[in-house]
């Protein structure tokens, strides 16, 4: 269990608006190891961007609020801690990457500012070291004429060269996780293939572990050792990147990976899961993808299912595997692939 | 034995740049420039390339929704940078464009109802009843109900309001559909809806497609033929499998092999570009791509490569092939 750096223990965080209570993140457990790269994947408004907001509580709240669960760092639960601890937390241990880097440089301090002051928070550093320690970052990021650019702010950039500094800043506090929530998104495929050798960089050289949010199976075949496909608030399933992609089990991991155009094969007509996601509610019974499940059955419409073990011991959160005498199995399996 | 439905030569398109009090032209974007390309009738010709390479100004500019600065659009035969409004008019009965934002593009203050029959209204379908009635038709085409017709756009998902763009496109039984980023916004699960309805649709209406895409696997997927674009120039134009299987550019290169794909087993090279993309206001001498390329000579930095078939209708721009 040491090696357990991030623990999300059956998470709740709702949003409770004019229209009534939103169960965005309903009952989300999953970890990450040391070193480890952990996709979660599943389309918009899933719950991806809450469930990391909530790990370094930046849950809008107003409306937003962690109700219950766990969220353990290093044996340390963070789920309720104090402003003034998420502080040291956030950009020391735990560093993140959002889809719009815009968002969480200062567009009012020089690139270099920000990045000395990151620096000088971790290392016994002069300003003036600090500064070339910042322009040898920046260099290392892949960013030319790195000593003008030191002096350039976040606006002059473009997006690929800001998503390059996030990386440098989150390298600069040398964190021992980093939450990426959709860092690529933004950017074109050649731009994209620098900034995630970049994380895969920082992963092996310094051992930090990577939650990586993103929709693109792509990115997660190419990134990730482990995957968590979440639908409508909830886990569905979890494995490794191979059995996830390989050999789905969940009905909706097997439509999204069907859905997917091919590069390297012909396909006349592309396979469609109908519909789309719903809009979940405190009163929503029955399976989440009920609607849109072509295996759909009964019991499906009228109760909820639980992490069920399949034949090869995977957990998929769907009644088709629940043909060994309904053994259900506790909120927090599915996650353990370590034993 | 292939009609040319649409026959692009020499499109340029610049954006001033203008500055200081007076406003005095300081310089011009290249957004577009020198692109020369056919469409046949009945097919879908991709365009892919990265942000900002010139895909959507080369879309509209076909359109003239901008005017294009220099060059020839011949749309069956006829060069429609030179025919005045009124005919102009006439012809987007013809030529339609679907835009990736499928909320942008439709006012929200419109039911539904009035979003798909205002072209019915425009190109001269005055009887009420009948556009009704046209409507009805249009949105079971796409896959909605005919119930539809009295909501308003934001009642519906993204997907939903793309059929509802595809639907307006339709109307007038366009022969041409630009289709700029259709799917782009849009879930995995609901993107393979829409590019089977476009698929669908073209066979049932015989319709040709420009598509625009920056996704290099759903331009695959729905295309015949396959342009790339690279700082407001097409660098290289083929048939889809032959480009795929035998990219000869080395921007097409790089850019297929940094394409993420969904299987461990992939383990393909990657090559990986250094540095950005330039600004189109001041595009690299020569070979626009010379800043990136990993093959680039002494003479791409001087000489522009044109763009020939290399061989059987395989277009590139690269002096590895003159
Ligand atoms: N109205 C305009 N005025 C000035 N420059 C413009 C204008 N419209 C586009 N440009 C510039 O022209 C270039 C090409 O833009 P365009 O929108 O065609 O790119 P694109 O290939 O469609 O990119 P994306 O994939 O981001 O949609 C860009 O550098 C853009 O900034
Ligand atoms: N500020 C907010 N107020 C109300 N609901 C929200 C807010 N932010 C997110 N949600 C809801 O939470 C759910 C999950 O959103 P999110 O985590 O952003 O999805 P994604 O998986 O695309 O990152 C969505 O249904 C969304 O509507
Ligand atoms: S529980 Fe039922 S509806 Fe849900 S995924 Fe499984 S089969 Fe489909
Ligand atoms: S012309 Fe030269 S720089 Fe341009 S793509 Fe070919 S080899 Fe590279
Ligand atoms: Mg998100
Ligand atoms: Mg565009």
């Amino acid at each position: 269990m040491s090696d357990t750096i991030l623990e999300l223990n059956n998470l709740h965080t709702h949003f409770f608006t004019d229209s009534g209570e939103i169960p965005a993140v309903d009952g989300v457990s999953f970890h990450v190891n040391k070193g480890e790269v952990v996709g979660v994947v599943g389309e918009s408004g899933c719950g991806k961007s809450v469930t990391s907001l909530s790990v370094m509580q930046l849950v809008p709240s107003p409306p937003g609020r962690i109700v219950s669960g766990e969220i353990n760092f290093k044996g340390e639960n963070l789920a309720f801690a104090s402003e003034k601890r998420m502080r040291q937390i956030r950009g020391n241990e735990i560093a993140m990457i959002f889809q719009e880097p815009m968002t969480s440089l200062d567009p009012l301090y020089s690139i270099g500012n920000q990045l000395v002051e990151a620096i000088r928070m971790h290392n016994k550093m002069s300003k003036k070291e600090a500064r070339l320690k910042a322009i040898e970052m920046l260099d290392l990021v892949g960013i030319p004429r790195a000593s003008e650019v030191v002096d350039e702010f976040p606006h002059q950039l473009s997006g690929g060269m800001r998503q390059r500094v996030m990386i440098a800043m989150a390298m600069a506090c040398d964190p021992e996780l980093l939450i990426a929530d959709e860092p690529t998104t933004a950017l074109d495929v050649t731009i994209q293939a620098q900034i995630l050798d970049l994380m895969r960089d920082l992963n092996k050289q310094k051992d930090t572990g990577i939650l990586l949010i993103t929709h693109d199976l792509g990115v997660v075949a190419e990134m990730c050792d482990r995957v968590v496909v979440m639908y409508a608030g909830q886990v569905v399933e979890e494995g490794t990147v191979r059995e996830i992609l390989k050999d789905p089990k969940h009905p909706y991991t097997k439509g999204l990976i069907r859905s997917l155009p091919n590069l390297h094969e012909k396909e006349q007509k592309l396979y469609s899961i109908p519909g789309t996601v719903p809009k979940v509610t405190m009163d929503s019974v029955g399976c989440r993808f009920a609607p849109r499940c072509e295996y759909a059955f009964g019991r499906c419409f009228s109760e909820n299912p639980a992490l069920y073990e399949t034949e090869d011991h995977r957990y998929a959160r769907c009644f088709l595997y629940d043909d060994f005498e309904e053994q259900e199995v506790a909120t927090h399996a599915g996650t353990d692939s370590r034993s | 034995m292939q009609e040319p439905i649409l026959e692009v030569n020499h499109l340029k398109k610049y954006f001033d740049i203008r500055g200081g009090v007076f406003g005095k032209k300081v310089g011009a974007v290249k957004a577009v420039d020198d692109v020369s390309f056919t469409v046949n009738e009945g097919e879908i010709l991709g365009i892919v390339g990265e942000s900002g390479c010139g895909k959507s100004t080369t879309g509209k500019a076909l359109l003239r929704l901008i005017e294009p600065t220099e060059g020839e659009v011949k749309f069956n035969d006829q060069d429609i940078t030179q025919v005045n409004s009124e005919e102009m008019r006439q012809l987007r009965r013809d030529m339609q464009i679907i835009f990736q934002d499928p909320y942008a593009s439709l006012n929200p203050r419109h039911t539904v109802e009035k979003i798909v029959a205002e072209p019915l209204l425009v190109h001269g379908m005055t009887n009420a009843k009948e556009r009704k009635e046209r409507v009805k038709e249009l949105l079971e085409i796409v896959g909605l109900r005919a119930y539809h017709a009295s909501r308003y756009p934001h009642q519906f998902s993204g997907g939903q309001r793309q059929r509802i763009g595809i639907a307006r496109a339709l109307a007038n039984n366009p022969k041409l559909i630009i289709c700029d980023e259709p799917v782009s916004a849009l879930d995995v699960s609901v993107q393979s809806q829409i590019l089977n309805l476009m698929s669908d649709l073209r066979d049932q209406f015989n319709l040709t497609y420009l598509f625009i895409a920056h996704d290099l696997s759903v331009v695959k997927h729905i295309s015949d033929r396959v342009g790339v674009m690279y700082l407001g120039r097409m660098v290289e134009l083929a048939d889809k499998d032959e480009l795929y299987e035998n990219p000869k550019h080395p921007y097409t290169q790089a850019l297929l092999s940094a394409v993420p794909v969904a299987d461990p087993d992939e383990t393909g090279e990657r090559i990986i570009l250094q540095g950005d993309v330039p600004s189109p206001s001041n595009p690299p001498s020569g070979c626009p791509f010379h800043t990136r390329c990993p093959q680039a000579m002494d003479i791409c930095q001087e000489v522009t490569p044109t763009f020939q078939d290399h061989s059987d209708q395989h277009y590139v721009a690269c002096h590895l092939y003159e």
